[in-house]
């Protein structure tokens, strides 16, 4: 069976589910954080499928900027968490609830 | 050949990835995480995209990863989730993600575009050389064969778009990069309120301390 552009696309979207499943159910912030990278490298994968089946390489420069930014993201995101383990002594969601209504 | 390849980068991709959200402990859930990308790029070596595989093993895999693993470790949360997992929750995630999944099979099942193999479809590498204007106005025909093209022709290719057509998003990156590492910096520095607490609590905690009795009696 030849592999086309759809069964790429149908395994980014599992990759998103399961991403999406993991920032649901987790309630550690870094692990949650990892399930959102997951879900912005299923996106990648998106893009680069569609890159290779159209003929364009636009769609790999733009899958580059996401990997420069989600970079740039995690660290200050990961310095976040930090300020906020260094006020709070937690990492877990449940504790953090100053906001809740 | 690439079939099979798919077939085995895809399962692992998605059986690591399940281990990262079943995980328990953090440290495992980021090993996991790494080698979800690893199987991730080499579906994009299957896909032609060599500088972007390479690119997504050092960012992602190298930086990004160690950087998780280093704040898992320096935070101390090596211990694993004690607390029950949210059944209720994770009933809800499983219905909306295999909603999710049953409307992408349904979008994908009516689109004819999408079934085409990855044989028939034009390498990118390939368009992308294969008319060039010349100072006189005429255009050329280069196609260049992909048996002729050797492997690093897509990083040519994405350097010179990156250089021309996205030279201002690239530039408006490096300033991205440079407010990161600035912020980075503001919220990791403690300011002097910060750490005298925890100093407090390490002298606290020490023994009582002898050297000061010593020199009470002397005194």
């Amino acid at each position: 069976m030849d592999i086309t552009l759809n069964h790429y696309l149908a395994v980014a979207a599992m990759l998103f589910v399961i991403g999406l499943m993991g920032v649901f159910t987790r309630r550690n912030l870094i692990i949650i954080y990892m399930s959102l990278e997951m879900m912005l490298q299923a996106a990648n994968l998106t893009l680069v499928a569609f890159s290779r089946f159209n003929g364009h390489l636009d769609g790999q420069v733009f899958v580059f900027f996401v990997i420069t930014v989600a970079a740039a993201e995690v660290a200050v995101g990961l310095a976040l968490i930090v300020a906020l383990f260094r006020l709070r002594q937690t990492t877990q969601v449940q504790d953090l609830t100053t906001l809740k209504f | 050949m690439n079939a099979l390849f798919f077939w085995i980068f895809s399962i692992g991709m998605i059986g690591s990835g399940l281990t990262v959200i079943l995980n328990r402990n953090p440290v495992a859930s980021a090993i996991s995480f790494a080698f979800t990308i690893f199987f991730m790029a080499g579906l994009f070596i299957l896909l032609n995209a060599f500088f972007l595989a390479a690119v997504q093993v050092l960012v992602t895999a190298g930086a990004v990863m160690v950087l998780f693993l280093f704040i898992i470790m320096l935070l101390d949360i090596t211990a694993m989730e004690h607390v029950p997992r949210r059944k209720f929750w994770m009933g809800c995630s499983l219905a909306v993600g295999l909603g999710f999944i049953y409307l992408v099979a349904l979008t994908l099942n009516q689109t004819p575009e999408g079934a085409v193999g990855i044989d028939e479809a034009p390498n990118p590498s390939t368009v992308a050389v294969s008319t060039e204007v010349t100072a006189g106005g005429q255009t050329v025909d280069h196609t260049v064969t992909q048996s002729e093209m050797d492997l690093t022709d897509d990083t040519h290719q994405i350097g010179k778009l990156l250089f021309t057509s996205y030279v201002a998003p690239f530039e408006v990156t490096s300033l991205l990069i440079l407010v990161a590492t600035i912020g980075v910096i503001v919220l990791c520095k403690q300011d002097d309120r910060t750490r005298s607490a925890p100093r407090d609590e390490i002298i606290r905690e020490a023994p009582p301390v002898e050297p000061k009795k010593e020199t009470a009696h002397t005194r």
